[in-house]
């Protein structure tokens, strides 16, 4: 083919499902052995280790689970929104199923954020819930999770499912910048992000690292379970194919 | 516009669909005073904010019979079909269903104002804040329903695809007409409303005929 090539090989190599199936099998153990280590470690280092707040106390903990869960409620979203484009424009199935795998493991971490978020606020703020700017954003993305959900449920024809979530998913994306930056554009009780690409953290280093390893973990954790319904998936989906069959009558 | 000739000329057919919205309108905000309390002052706290819900339900409500209709009878394959750009064709549809529905809705909108003690001051943020909003809700939810045409029960489903995506319109709509009760400028709330607005006419358009084409096709 004197066709240029846009995209590296493995970019094409990823929509075959036998391919993808294989692949995610070898790296599987590797990310599940790292998301145990930095998790454990992680949550041992900030429950234990880790300096207490001077105001805060104790309490302020809760922020080792609640950054990382929202900071992967938003990976989660983007990686859907990116597989529904990839899907829409390449027709890749895998990439349709990566969207479905992907939207149920991101609603529960907005979930998580949403839930230890409420647990900090009631002490700190004096309720569980304020109607401000960014959690106000975080339940509309769990929102659209939710909708990207059931209309993916809703459509019997596998295909089409994927292609309507995908357009759906899309026009959601219009919200992850308005949480990302509604911490900045309006006065609110919540404090700016803890993360800054550019700056150093305004915490000491014993509060912010085990903070980064429990980040890192999560996504870590993100990507084994995201494997393992990928893997799910592709198996259903293929079922009828010849190689998932040998591999059913091996085991 | 031809397309937006014949949708006139059907809703003008089917008074029903045209009304029904509009009746809805005026029921959910009966409610409140009903349902909350009828004390004035209390009233005219919630009036901004009732107007504007009750508004975005009924546009939700009527969301739903967009395309349904034209996809029962096979003129929507007809559209996609035809050489005019689906863009065009899809954005005429949406600015039909717009006069039927949200300009309607706009212009009863002061009854309902007064019914719930709405002061006058407000009126004009209403109306104008309405009169924004109303074309980004009805283009968001056309993609809605061009994403669920093709299913036996898409109404439930249309309201949780569209309802988090409305949320930003109904936030500043309803500070509009707030800020206009208490004499602050609303200028910024307009603008934020029209930018939205132009958002949703450069980019909704494209989606819903992507949707639509997905639909059509299984």
């Amino acid at each position: 083919m004197a066709e240029k090539k846009w995209m590296p090989r493995w970019f094409y190599q990823l929509a075959s499902p036998r391919w993808c199936y294989e692949i995610t099998g070898k790296l599987l153990p590797w990310f599940f052995a790292a998301a145990v280590v930095l998790l454990i470690g992680g949550a041992v280092w900030a429950l234990l280790f880790a300096p207490a707040d001077y105001q805060q106390g104790n309490s302020f903990r809760i922020i080792y689970l609640h950054v990382p869960s929202a900071i992967l409620a938003q990976s989660a979203y983007m990686l859907m929104a990116v597989a529904g484009a990839v899907g829409l424009i390449w027709k890749m199935k895998v990439a349709d199923m990566v969207l479905k795998s992907a939207a149920p493991i991101g609603a529960s971490m907005a979930v998580l954020a949403l839930a230890t978020g409420a647990i900090w606020g009631k002490p700190t703020w004096g309720s569980w819930w304020v109607w401000d700017a960014r959690l106000t954003s975080m339940l509309i993305l769990f929102f659209l999770y939710l909708g990207v959900m059931a209309l993916n449920s809703a459509i019997e024809n596998e295909s089409t499912a994927a292609q309507a979530s995908a357009v759906l998913a899309l026009v959601g994306l219009v919200n992850i910048p308005i949480i990302k930056y509604s911490v900045e554009w309006w006065n609110t009780l919540h404090q700016p992000a803890t993360f800054k690409l550019t700056e150093k953290p305004a915490m000491p280093a014993e509060m912010w690292l085990p903070l980064l390893v429990m980040v890192i973990g999560f996504y870590c954790f993100f990507a084994v379970s995201l494997m393992q319904r990928l893997r799910n998936e592709i198996i259903w989906r293929e079922r009828r194919t010849g190689w998932v069959r040998e591999l059913l009558n091996k085991q | 516009m031809a397309t937006c000739r014949r949708e006139f000329l059907l809703s003008f057919r089917r008074k029903s669909d045209l009304v029904n919205p509009l009746i809805f309108f005026l029921m959910v905000a009966t409610l409140f005073p009903l349902g909350v309390s009828p004390e004035p002052g209390f009233l005219a706290q919630i009036a901004p904010g009732v107007v504007w819900v009750a508004a975005l339900l009924a546009t939700l409500l009527s969301m739903d019979a967009l395309f349904r209709s034209d996809y029962e009878d096979g003129s929507l394959e007809q559209l996609l079909l035809s050489p005019q750009p689906l863009f065009i064709v899809v954005l005429a549809k949406v600015v039909a269903h717009w006069m039927m529905t949200g300009l309607a809705l706009t212009i009863m909108a002061p009854l309902l104002g007064l019914m719930l003690f709405l002061p006058s001051e407000g009126m004009p943020g209403l109306m104008l804040s309405l009169l924004l909003g109303t074309p980004t809700l009805s283009l968001v939810g056309a993609i809605g329903a061009a994403l669920t045409v093709g299913l036996k029960k898409g109404g439930v489903l249309i309201s949780l695809l569209v309802l988090p995506l409305y949320i930003p319109v109904l936030i500043f709509g309803s500070s509009a007409v707030q800020a206009a009760v208490t004499g602050l400028p609303l200028g910024g709330y307009l603008a934020l409303l029209g930018a939205l607005l132009a958002l949703a006419l450069g980019l909704a358009p494209l989606a819903i005929s992507a949707a639509l084409r997905i639909s059509i096709s299984s």
